[in-house]
């Protein structure tokens, strides 16, 4: 129906890789035709059926997708509310959404001729999947990884170090996520010929908020049918975790409209959303700015100088979001709201008790915004959240904040 | 006219290249920095870049990147910048002043305030690295608008396809960036540069000056040779980082614009 179309929330962006007044492309002259040419490549392939049958095809085998859409029924029983399914993302290979993507854009930059990759990562769980993909098709790979992470995620560094990659860590500025990106995108100003930048999340220049997006859209289309296979009808709210925002709008896109379906992105609030900033919520404490290509929500100070984001998960650990994550806020298609790291530990211990299930820090957080909501919620009420990670990287850091000494064969607690 | 198109239009009549020097607002803080950009006229330098300090300077290299980190350390901002530049031209209303960085605190300003306040203070041009010309309707219309010249970079991959639309809306001068990469990196070579200059040239009757990749007085002769002028920016901030005395780094600024000056 005309109607239906005109009042589509799925139609951006626009020409100028806009949603409303975000995205669009702020980058130097230097990486202007690249971006062009990659934007032109994309919607080649978009509308090859050859290139989706490439993906399909190592979706299912090397991935492992579809990733089940699980009931979780201890945790619905201990909340006592609504009917809460978890999208099991976290089973893909390499134990996140972030491989979804990374094909696509590693294939893309196949068809491009482009024999060289960069990649930044926060957690590493992107840094890792690119490694992965890499290898897989004996390209080059650099990732570029804040210094401070490095040190935090130290399993997943040696993981890409074995996977063949060189990971250089980032000292310039504070030496965290978007100091990576920045590294990287010096990278590719300087190795223009022969290097695919494959950025992680829906953010950067137009093409790759749509085009990520695109590619993690896989999510939300599987829990789509998944959902109507099981139930026999669409969920009421999917929610789901945003650091940059790719796993939410993978989930989020194939949904946007349906308009009974309650959409909530949660953010890291870190030590709570407060003057001090020690959290990484743009949208709940941050405004419009323009930061590694796009115009988005942004941490930044009275002076347009970018903060550093906190969270306890170094992977929503960004001070930006994706730019139409800050257009469905801002036409209020989708709720955001943020969870501190105290709440989101509670959920990551809940999951593992009651679900046997090891949850990344990311997806704990979105879990612990359906502990808020569920109990409220009546039983018929259907939740679909996306467990877009595994916790296997984040158990030392839980362990130091429950003051869990790991060294102790005993089992105690520090203190 | 402004300050931009009077200098060159004078550097032009002379027969004269120019010499342009970056240096980054408020660094080490802001008195030093203000002695250094009132000696750069008298060290013949004849367009002044002045450097916005940005957190994130994508384009830029570690040099230029430290440099705005210890500005912004000393309380640095927007403000303060244009305050300094106009308290140069409390003593000099002939140099013209290029604002240099990149686009988020000056849309956090306020893109009208912001030109108001630049025009006030004596900036004559613009120079925005996250500004390509698919984003001219954020700041470079409404800046031509009001009297500032903005001034686009031109790069080794723009091809001749698209450097009707790169200078489509350039005024003051096209700046062509030397190398593929950042500030301070690679070494720009006269033999590189020459014939890109010449397909720009052929292309606008405005003048074309080369930047990054030049940091001494041969290379600034030998790039201005082959173009209308040399900017040098990282090479001088390296000077003042290494907190090398006001004196030494203007001697330093003096022998890059004598080789710039003598192409």
């Amino acid at each position: 129906m005309a109607n239906d179309l005109f009042n589509s929330f799925m139609s951006g962006p626009d020409e100028q890789g806009r949603f409303g007044i975000f995205g669009g492309r702020f980058v130097s002259e230097t990486l202007m035709p690249l971006i062009l040419s990659l934007e032109e490549e994309y919607n080649k392939a978009k509308d090859d059926p050859t290139f989706w049958a490439e993906m399909d095809d190592l979706w299912a085998n090397y991935v492992g997708r579809p990733s089940p859409l699980y009931f979780a029924e201890r945790l619905t029983e201990h909340l006592g509310g609504a009917k809460i399914y978890l999208k099991r993302d976290e089973l893909n290979h390499t134990g996140a959404h972030k491989i979804n993507n990374v094909l696509g854009q590693i294939i893309l930059a196949r068809r491009m001729g482009k024999t060289r990759i960069i990649a930044e990562t926060g957690a590493g769980q992107h840094g890792v999947a690119t490694a992965t993909v890499c290898a897989k098709f004996g390209l080059k790979c650099i990732v570029y990884m804040g210094a401070h992470d490095v040190q935090r995620q130290a399993p997943n560094v040696f993981r890409m170090r074995l996977l063949g990659a060189e990971v250089i860590p980032v000292t310039s500025g504070r030496g965290t996520l978007k100091d990576a990106m920045n590294d990287a995108l010096r990278d590719w100003v300087t190795n223009v010929r022969d290097t695919f930048y494959c950025i992680g999340t829906v953010a950067g220049p137009h093409p790759y908020p749509a085009m990520v997006r695109d590619f993690q859209s896989i999510i939300g289309k599987e829990a789509k049918e998944q959902m109507m296979k099981a139930e026999g009808r669409l969920p009421d709210t999917i929610i789901a975790a945003i650091g940059g925002g790719s796993n939410a709008m993978g989930l989020f896109y194939p949904f946007l409209d349906d308009k009974a379906v309650n959409i909530i992105g949660v953010e890291a609030g870190g030590k709570g959303v407060n003057e001090k900033m020690e959290h990484c919520a743009s949208l709940t404490g941050g405004r419009p700015g323009v930061l590694h290509g796009n115009r988005t929500y942004l941490l930044q100070d009275d002076d347009g100088q970018i903060l550093e984001g906190y969270s306890i998960s170094a992977g929503l650990d960004y001070p930006g979001i994706g730019p139409e994550h800050s257009w469905l806020h801002e036409v209020g298609r989708a709720t955001y709201v943020s969870i501190t790291d105290k709440e989101a530990l509670e959920a990551f211990q809940l999951c593992c008790a009651t679900e046997g299930i090891i949850p990344a820090l990311e997806p704990s957080h979105a879990l612990a915004h359906v502990m808020k909501i569920a109990p409220e919620l009546p039983k018929d009420h259907l939740i679909c959240m996306n467990m877009c990670g595994r916790g296997d990287k984040d158990v030392q850091t839980v362990a130091k904040y429950l003051n869990f000494d790991m060294s102790d064969t005993e089992g105690r607690t520090v203190g | 006219m402004t300050r931009i198109d009077a200098k060159f239009a004078a550097l032009k009549a002379e027969g004269k290249k120019a010499f342009v020097a970056y240096v980054m607002a408020g660094d080490p803080d802001y008195d030093t920095s203000l002695e250094v950009v009132k000696g750069l006229p008298g060290a013949g330098v004849d367009v002044i870049e002045l450097g916005l300090p940005f957190t994130d300077p994508m384009a830029d290299g570690p040099t230029i990147q430290a440099a705005g980190q210890r500005a912004l350390e000393q309380g640095m901002t927007l403000q303060r910048t244009l305050d300094l530049a106009r308290t140069f031209r409390e003593t000099d209303d002939t140099t013209p002043i290029v604002l240099m960085g990149y686009y988020n605190p000056i849309y956090s300003r306020g893109v009208d305030a912001f030109l108001a306040d630049a025009k006030a203070a004596g900036i004559d041009g613009l120079i925005v690295v996250d500004l390509p010309p698919e984003e001219d309707a954020e700041l470079c219309l409404p800046a031509q608008a009001a009297g500032l010249n903005f001034i686009r970079l031109a790069t080794p991959t723009t091809d001749d396809k698209r450097l009707p639309r790169v200078l489509q809306n350039t005024s003051g001068f096209v700046y062509y960036v030397s190398i593929t990469g950042i500030t301070g990196a690679a070494e720009a070579e006269a033999t590189d540069v020459g014939p890109e200059v010449a397909r720009i040239k052929a292309a606008t009757n405005l003048p074309v000056i080369v930047g990054f990749g030049i940091n001494t007085p041969e290379k600034s002769r030998n790039i201005a040779s082959v173009s209308d002028g040399a900017v040098v920016g990282s090479a001088i901030v390296s000077q003042i980082g290494a907190g090398k005395p006001v004196a030494d780094v203007l001697t330093f600024v003096k022998s890059l614009s004598d080789g710039a000056h003598s192409a």
